[in-house]
């Protein structure tokens, strides 16, 4: 501890590398040399594989199913289908939603890829060979691939909810209706739209697609039956609540449950459910008393799990004619699938699609959600956003671009003059939320100064002169986009999944020689926990954030939390952890005091030492403490040093941002070139800018993909279309722009450390800015709106529409 | 993505490919790069009990240049083209349309020979050797012949190759004149929406001879005598080119996909072509 008397203030906070520092991500020494620990890393002695046989028709009754040839094949050691599962009451599963949804198919299927039978083998291509073995027979019923269709047919998907008038989120109007959800006051909306000098309306839809991880889903189930302990390893976004719905659905108890999420290869929301994957090999562990694995490939990934959107919207939207919004009317029309799996909390059947009164001043607003069954995959996930507010966002980001045409006004400055004030916050919103900081003009400002707004707005315009003089066959779109995303899931009062509140953990344990573990409730999935949550806790207590592990995704370890989706972590988990440091630093101060000899009070925490007030060479560092700590009878005070918090957040933290692209599209071939991407990002307190960046790349990259091609796509028969990489589209390096990145910091007024989260912003406001971009090209032309995907042939078909076309 | 079982032999020479053809008939297939071939089996789309890898077998791996002929081996690889120096100098083109199949990585894999025997409308050698008239050494039991690539293509994975015969070797007259591969792809590693291959000389200010293929637009590529024809003895302005183009989208028959509609492949090859002319003129 000597040395350290020589360090200055400044080289003692550099020395902890917290809040602020652009540390390198620890996890990344094991992920670039390729020693991660994935699911399929996990092999066990004595491990059965499991392979699924699927579903080729959308909608069929299953007459029969064979199991004799696969069952004959050498190594095949159990085929099981929903007869099987039935005794055990687990050929059905409750999904996160209030809905149920077979596990195995229960006399029919109701989408192509559902699961229908279950192979175990004692190798992967045995069982993959079993399941071409397996004879089901087939009778095929009319398809329904459009929600609209599906609320006038006489077809009954789900013959199993045949009568029920009700479900989970009230009632049902027809019998492929799920739900009807509304939020705000309809009739005061509707005259305020009568009333309304200007009203713009759209109707628009956002197409399915799928978060496509690179690692697919996952488990592997290991009962012991000697001491009547399961473990179950698997690729899970929320570990201990997969740990309780386990319990709860097979009848262990909990405390013999053990989940353990590994190293997981990218969640963006498609590893947050319960998939069939799971349950049938917890199952075929429990049935064979050995270790069973199940990891689904690529083409099952795109077509069996969940899926991400799918939202017709319909919008009005009322203003003075000097562009003041005064209402905002949204109804959608929410395909679901054949199963309602949606994960959002539980009170919230489509998520906070009710922040779609966007970052704006509305003064009136109605929300309306019918939720609907088809016969597609379940899902319905958030995908890189907090729950449905990718939609939301793109929702009001259209509406204001289409109001802008309406009033033949710029977006940018009808942006301006709606945004909250920074002087409103906190703001009510007519939607029923409590935004808690923002400062959205500065921010704008900054933004449309960094780009030379006006200059590119001449630009473009020239460049629509040249194009109708036939110099060039290029156009020029100039996308804007500002978001507020409504992330941190969330208060308990509120927020809950399958009732368990959204509150989220971290336990800290201070080794004696000054080094410490942490273990939180949450799980990372990439977004390097380990790097940012050690930083948190070395500002708060003073170690270095290198001598502090993280640790995550162990349910006999961790404490219980909700795990991590709709930038839940750091808002939740993230403060929970400060809260913990915050105790750890209360009772080492009073050991300090004890060494120093002086009270309590006369001490004060000072970057890594507790210093005695007006005498600062009179200190004890923090590991000095902890050695005390466990090595020192001080009277009063319990030996050890450790601290465990749970966090349930006062209010959700609403992260903001403004983001601008610069387009060109070439006519001919509806291909987009991205010239320039602007994003600056408002997430409170900055954790480590390296790591914000990082985000900030990939979620763009991600809403690029979303605006510019990335679909699932169905058939009239229900048939996927997109269900490999070579047609779902996941960029690279190549397809992927240059981004600009910059930040504004307006920290989160009732987080302990002002952090909002960042990880899903640049996909909630990089949708609407690259679909802005195309749209905005040819808004001289007269184009209102066109629906994403922004494929080439799309762009082509808009401009072939608009006459562009010679 | 699990193949059905299969057995993989590797023999040491040619001589021994062609047995194993003649013992298995098409229960077997070769295999060079397997970057075609092996997601396939995966996919469980063929079905190939018998899996001849030919990547010991001696004396395909070779760019030779000389006496105004280009000799390519069959497992001459993507890489290996871009690589080639001298293949830059005398002809071009090969380089520029390598530099646009998958990507690098699938290029150490994937070979020009492999590439061209599939039979993939998607494929872009095919229709490039079509531009360049190439022509494909053929080896089987009753010895080698030599086939036209122009000649080659039957319909989609339909080649005048027999099951028995193997792709060896591809030669051509070493191209003159200024050359263009022009594509349009939804992203790396995807197939062409369009493509097309364009190999022009000029004699002053006229088009001496022009010779044009495109890729993905047939269940076979398309050369068209007549769009070539089209451009020679005129300035390659732009009604030659138009002409040109009328008579290639006379001879294409595109088919949706989700790359998009009949009559918006129709319009990019038109696109894509007039572009691939224009700049192959310019360099002519």
């Amino acid at each position: 501890m000597k040395d350290d008397v020589e360090l200055t203030r400044e080289d003692r906070v550099a020395n902890l590398k917290g809040m602020g520092c652009a540390r390198k991500r620890v996890e990344d020494a094991r992920f670039t040399q390729g020693k991660g620990n994935y699911i399929d890393d996990i092999n066990l002695p004595g491990m059965l594989h499991g392979d699924f046989v699927r579903s080729p028709y959308a909608h069929a009754k299953v007459l029969s199913i064979n199991t004799e040839a696969a069952m004959a094949l050498d190594g095949v050691i159990a085929v099981l289908t929903a007869k099987d599962l039935e005794p055990l009451s687990l050929h059905w599963m409750p999904t996160l939603a209030g809905d149920k949804q077979m596990v195995l198919a229960d006399g029919k299927v109701l989408f192509q890829g559902q699961e229908v039978a279950f192979v175990v083998a004692t190798d992967r291509y045995i069982a993959a060979d079993a399941v071409e073995l397996v004879e089901v027979e087939y009778e095929d019923l009319p398809v329904i691939t459009d929600p609209f269709e599906a609320l006038k047919s006489d077809i009954v998907l789900r013959e199993d909810l045949a009568g029920q008038t009700s479900g989970a989120h009230g009632p049902r109007k027809h019998h492929n209706h799920i739900f009807t959800w509304e939020v705000g006051d309809e009739e005061a909306t509707n005259q305020v739209m009568d009333e309304a000098e200007v009203v713009a309306e759209e109707t628009m839809y956002y197409h399915r697609t799928h978060p496509c991880p690179l690692e697919t889903c996952g488990s592997v189930a290991s009962m012991d039956k000697v001491n009547g302990k399961l473990t179950v390893y698997g690729t899970f976004q929320a570990p201990h609540v997969v740990r309780t719905v386990a319990s709860l659905l097979s009848g262990i108890e909990e405390h013999n449950i053990r989940v353990i999420s590994p190293d997981i290869g990218g969640g963006f929301g498609n590893k947050v459910g319960v998939y069939p994957g799971y349950v049938c090999s917890i199952v075929a562990s429990i049935v064979t008393g050995v270790p069973v694995k199940w990891v689904e490939d690529r083409m099952e990934n795109l077509m069996s799990t969940a899926f991400a959107r799918d939202y017709w919207m319909k919008g009005r939207i009322s203003a003075t004619k000097d562009g003041k919004i005064t209402g905002l009317h949204c109804h959608v029309t929410a395909d679901h699938g054949a199963f309602d799996a949606c994960a959002d909390p539980t009170k919230f059947p489509a998520g906070f699609m009710s922040v779609c009164t966007g970052s704006y001043d509305i003064p009136v607003a109605y929300l309306g959600v019918d939720g609907v069954y088809t016969n597609k995959a379940p899902g319905g996930v958030s995908y890189r956003c907090s729950f449905r507010v990718t939609e939301a966002v793109y929702f009001i980001e259209r509406m204001i671009e289409v109001l802008a045409i309406e009033l033949n006004m710029d977006a940018a400055e009808l942006r301006r003059i709606n945004f909250i004030g920074k002087d409103q916050f906190p703001y009510q919103s007519a939607l029923g939320w409590e935004y808690d900081s923002g400062d959205y003009h500065t921010a704008w400002d900054k933004a449309l100064k960094a780009v030379d707004y006006e200059g590119l707005r001449r630009e473009q315009s020239e460049r629509v002169t040249a194009f109708k003089q036939g110099e060039t066959r290029s156009l020029m779109g100039i996308g804007l986009a500002f978001f507020t995303e409504i992330v941190g899931a969330g208060p308990v009062k509120n927020c809950d999944i399958l009732g368990m509140g959204m509150f989220d953990s971290c336990e800290i344990r201070i080794h004696p020689t000054g080094s410490a573990i942490a273990r939180l409730g949450t799980i990372s999935q990439g977004q390097g926990h380990a790097t940012t949550f050690a930083q948190i806790l070395a500002s708060e207590i003073g170690i270095p954030a290198d001598s502090i592990t993280i640790e995550e995704g162990d349910t006999d370890t961790a404490p219980y939390g909700l795990g991590t989706y709709g930038s839940r972590s750091t808002p939740v988990a993230g403060a929970a952890t400060a809260m913990a440091g915050r105790k750890i630093r209360a009772k080492a101060q009073m050991i300090a005091a004890y060494l120093l000899e002086v009270h309590d009070d006369d001490v004060e925490f000072d970057v890594d030492r507790f210093v005695v007030k007006g005498a600062p060479e009179r200190f004890k560092t923090m590991a000095e403490v902890a050695y005390a700590a466990y090595n020192q009878a001080i009277p009063g005070i319990e030996p050890g040093l450790e601290a465990v918090s749970y966090y349930d957040p006062p209010n959700m933290t609403y992260p903001f941002g403004a983001y601008v692209c610069v387009m060109d599209i070439d006519v001919d071939t509806g291909v987009p070139t991205i010239r320039r991407f602007y994003a600056l990002d408002d997430c409170g307190t900055r954790i480590n800018p390296m790591v914000i960046e990082g985000q900030i790349h990939g979620g763009l990259t991600e809403a690029l993909a979303v605006a510019l091609g990335q679909e699932i796509a169905y058939d009239d028969m229900g048939n996927v279309k997109t269900g490999t990489l070579m047609d779902f589209f996941l960029p690279t390096a190549w397809e992927v722009p240059n981004y600009e990145t910059d930040h504004t910091v307006t920290p989160s007024p009732h987080h302990p450390i002002g952090a909002k989260g960042v990880g899903e912003s640049p996909h909630v406001g990089g949708v609407p800015c690259f679909s802005n971009a195309v749209m905005d090209a040819f808004r001289a032309f007269g184009l209102r709106h066109s629906n994403m995907p922004h494929d080439h042939w799309r762009i082509w078909q808009t401009a072939q529409d608009l006459g562009l076309h010679k | 993505m699990i193949p059905a079982a299969f057995d993989y032999y590797r023999p040491k020479d040619m001589a021994g490919v062609l047995a194993l053809l003649q013992e298995h008939g098409d229960d077997a297939r070769v295999m060079a790069g397997g970057h075609s071939l092996i997601p396939m089996m995966k996919l469980r789309m063929a079905e190939v009990p018998h899996l001849i890898d030919l990547q010991d077998v001696p004396g395909m791996s070779e760019i030779s240049i000389g006496d105004g002929k280009i000799r390519i081996g069959a497992l001459v690889t993507q890489h290996d083209i871009i690589a080639h120096e001298g293949l830059a100098q005398s002809a071009p083109i090969l380089r520029e349309a390598a530099m646009q199949i998958a990507d690098p990585q699938v290029r150490y894999m994937g070979t020009v020979g492999g590439n061209l025997a599939n039979g993939d409308p998607g494929n872009d050698m095919p229709g490039l050797m079509q531009c360049l008239d190439a022509q494909f050494t053929l080896v089987g039991a009753d010895g080698e012949r030599s086939v036209a690539a122009r000649e080659f293509y039957e319909a989609a994975y339909m080649t005048a190759r027999a099951d028995d015969e193997v792709l060896t070797e591809i030669t051509l007259a070493t191209p003159n004149g200024g050359y263009a591969y022009e594509k349009q792809k939804r992203k790396i590693g995807d197939y062409a929406t369009a493509a097309a291959a364009v190999q022009i000389t000029r004699d002053g200010s006229r088009c001496a001879s022009a010779s044009i293929a495109m890729t993905n637009l047939s269940d076979v590529p398309v050369w068209s005598q007549s769009a070539g024809s089209a451009l020679v003895d005129t300035e390659v302005g732009s009604d030659a080119i138009k002409a040109a183009v009328a008579y290639m989208l006379d001879e294409i028959d595109p088919t949706e996909d989700n790359r998009g509609p009949v009559a918006f492949k129709r319009h990019v090859a038109g696109a894509i072509l007039t572009r691939a002319i224009q700049r192959a003129w310019s360099r002519a």
